[in-house]
């Protein structure tokens, strides 16, 4: 085990899959003689040289597009998009392309690229660089979508991204960047927990609470908070966003009979939803109450003095939680 | 006026074309090997590149471009007969794909587009599955790995990079291979045929840039998208062009070699400019008389690339009857492939439409397979039911 920050461990995580497989190459603005503007990849250019860890001209659709021709020749591509905001001119590319050659070629093209998408607000930063672009790709089919919480997650499934056949995004919560945590390095990939698969991290008997990347941390608290107050929160760090592992959640929701979900993306037609709908399909008979979605505003990402209401605090979630569980709230006596 | 080529008006002067002071040369006037009356003429840069072109080598092109037009022909019907949903005709570009594709070599690897069934056909695609994509039987034909020839791009640019990024792939490898992406007039508009050229220069990628001007994309003429000659855009990524009749198969065989030696030798990205003509609609659901003008149609009939290379080896004497009635025959025979692989392709089974969206078993999918796999039982018998659902 090592102690090491959140960066670190998805560094040592891209180091290892370069040490591994001659055939990975990690592509981006930035990440070569800079190491990433968050320092991510830092020192690897040096080490693997710049036809492994390439600098491109700034250009999104170009990123991918050149990514697919490269998983064309048998390449597995890392991709960083240096903001989450800047992921939209590639959106062709991966929608129309990354997403469906596999489908359209009956198998015979892989498209085994990962695309690292920091994500998430909270940093005080100017437009387009605190989004939660996540629910455009999970509505994409043959794209896989994952996001990480911990250090271990984050240094385990960027591995388990690079080594998948089918293209990944991996969303990474930039304010966790600095946090720190133990990382065991010697972890082996076929034994740690498959990247498909959610992970309860705190049990608990009254309250389901999903929360995936920057949110599980704030979840985590707010059961500790309700806690004190007797209430017995469950949180389940989704990890895989795309394909949901309804397993893990059914089980939950069949103990405690109640859900709340929470996202840092706009509320319409985002994961809340879909988890929402597909619980209350699944375990009807079992809910208590209607799922509850603590999430961002459908506003755009707002200006950094005003983020602090939009992302999901600890407070909000805590609401969230009453509100499940037929405890005063701030809307009590509002229907629906 | 849009019927004259890009950029006549707005070309800057750049001294005479042909004579080219470099091999680093930019667009300039059209290079021509054959005349519209079928005349051999020399130029200085371009002949020797295609010295070896003997007789019999140019009757295999001409039987090349004969099939092709005989495979565009037979597809238009076999639409017309409602064995195909769509078919968009090469008629006209038979130099331009014919010329370019018999310029590779077989570990060359072609990422082409829609229209590009020519360059599919001479790679080794079987002419039924050229078609299937266009009977709905599929959404591409062949796999990719077995010819060397990416499916075929429906999204106008996208596949310029990815052969952009297949090249720098190849750089990687130390092979001396090269990767050609063919695009048209109206795709050099996109901002990915942009941003690939960037790239391409940055790396100095073995790519080559094949794009037909036939000008139209669909009802759009040339100078919409363009008011410099298309081959002079890709000076100003530092990629040196070429800008050749591109109803001239010798001219276009000339220039793609040109360009394929120097990528396969480090000398990086070409663009090549074949100014040719889409004699035919955008697609068999097009109708072109709503936007062009019929004596534009006449004129470029008149710069035919078959009738241009029939004359040239009547000139040398080597249009025989023997080899008019083989040309033909082989013709006929593709036809007849076409035809009876095209009505006798399998139909594709209801659960085929899960297949292949992930390599690996996705949870989310399969339950969905499930349930319409029970659905489908529920009918008693699964193929009936699915006939009933295409139905409605």
């Amino acid at each position: 085990m090592t102690q090491m920050t959140f960066a670190r461990a998805i560094y040592s995580g891209l180091r290892k899959s370069l040490e591994n497989d001659p055939k990975v190459i990690l592509m981006g603005e930035d990440i070569g003689t800079l190491g990433g503007v968050f320092r991510v990849t830092d020192g690897l250019q040096k080490d693997f040289g710049k036809h492994r860890v390439v600098d491109t001209p700034l250009a999104e659709s170009g990123i991918l597009g050149t990514a697919v021709g490269l998983a064309y020749r048998g390449y597995r591509p890392v991709v960083e998009i240096q903001f989450d905001g800047f992921i939209y001119p590639a959106f062709d590319q991966i929608v129309s392309q990354v997403a469906k050659m596999h489908y359209r070629t009956q198998g015979a093209v892989k498209m085994p690229i990962t695309i690292r998408v920091p994500f998430g607000g909270g940093i005080g930063s100017p437009e387009h660089h605190s989004e939660s672009p996540e629910a455009y790709f999970t509505h994409t089919s043959g794209l896989r979508v994952i996001s990480v919480s911990n250090p271990q997650d984050a240094y385990t499934m960027i591995q388990q991204a690079i080594a998948s056949d089918d293209p990944v995004l991996y969303f990474e919560p930039k304010r966790r960047y600095h946090d720190k945590g133990e990382v065991d390095e010697s972890l082996d990939l076929s034994s740690a927990l498959s990247m498909e698969k959610a992970r309860v991290v705190t049990e608990g008997t009254d309250v389901t609470l999903v929360a995936y990347g920057p949110l599980v941390k704030t979840a985590r608290d707010a059961a500790l908070a309700a806690a004190d107050e007797g209430v017995s929160v469950e949180v389940i760090d989704l990890r895989s966003l795309a394909p949901l592992d309804f397993a893990t959640l059914e089980a939950s929701v069949r103990k405690t009979g109640r859900l709340v979900i929470t996202h840092e993306a706009s509320q319409s037609g985002g994961l809340g939803a879909e988890v929402a709908a597909s619980i209350t399909e699944r375990c009807f008979y079992h809910l208590e109450a209607a799922p509850v979605r603590v999430t961002g505003f459908d506003v755009p990402y707002p200006y950094s003095k005003l983020e602090m209401h939009h992302l999901p605090g600890l407070d909000r979630i805590l609401d969230g939680v009453d509100r499940a569980l037929g405890r005063p709230n701030s809307l009590s006596g509002l229907e629906g | 006026m849009f019927t004259d080529d890009a950029g006549k008006a707005g070309m800057t002067a750049e001294g005479p074309g042909n004579s080219a002071k470099s091999n680093r040369r930019t667009g300039g006037d059209l290079v021509q090997l054959i005349t519209p009356g079928g005349e051999r003429v020399s130029h200085p840069e371009f002949d020797s590149w295609v010295q070896d072109i003997g007789d019999e080598q140019l009757a295999a092109l001409y039987e090349d471009m004969v099939a092709i037009r005989r495979i565009d022909s037979e597809a238009t019907a076999l639409q017309r007969q409602g064995e195909l949903a769509l078919w968009p005709p090469l008629l006209g570009q038979e130099a331009s794909q014919i010329g370019s594709a018999r310029a590779l070599r077989q570990d060359d690897f072609v990422f082409p587009s829609y229209r590009d069934n020519g360059v599919a056909y001479v790679r080794g695609v079987k002419p039924a599955d050229i078609v299937k994509a266009w009977r709905g039987n599929a959404l591409a034909g062949w796999d990719p790995y077995s010819v060397n020839v990416a499916t075929q791009q429906i999204i106008i640019g996208a596949q310029s990079l990815h052969a952009t990024g297949y090249a720098m792939g190849i750089q990687n490898d130390g092979a001396d291979s090269v990767a050609v992406a063919y695009f048209g007039d109206g795709a050099t508009s996109e901002g990915d045929v942009n941003e690939a050229m960037v790239f391409a220069a940055s790396f100095q990628a073995p790519v080559v840039f094949f794009c037909q001007n036939n000008h139209w994309a669909i009802s759009e003429p040339v100078l919409l998208q363009s008011h410099i000659q298309i081959a002079d855009r890709a000076s100003g990524f530092g990629i040196p062009s070429m800008r050749v009749d591109g109803n001239d198969v010798l001219a276009v065989m000339a220039a793609t070699r040109i360009a394929i030696d120097r990528a396969r030798h480090g000398g990086g990205p070409t663009f090549i400019e074949a100014v040719t003509y889409r004699m035919g609609p955008h697609t068999t659901a097009d109708d072109p008389t709503r936007y062009r003008d019929a004596n534009e149609l006449e004129d470029w009939a008149a710069k035919d690339p078959i009738s241009r290379l029939k004359a040239l080896l009547d000139r040398k004497g080597l249009l025989t009857a023997d080899l008019e009635a083989a040309v033909a025959a082989n013709a006929d025979a593709v036809a007849r492939e076409l035809r009876s692989g095209t009505i006798n392709m399998p139909e594709p089974q209801p659960l085929d439409i899960f297949k292949h969206v992930y390599s690996t078993p996705n949870s989310s999918l399969d339950r969905q397979q499930d349930h319409y796999t029970r659905y489908l039982a529920s009918f008693g018998d699964p193929a009936a039911a699915a006939s009933e659902e295409g139905a409605r």
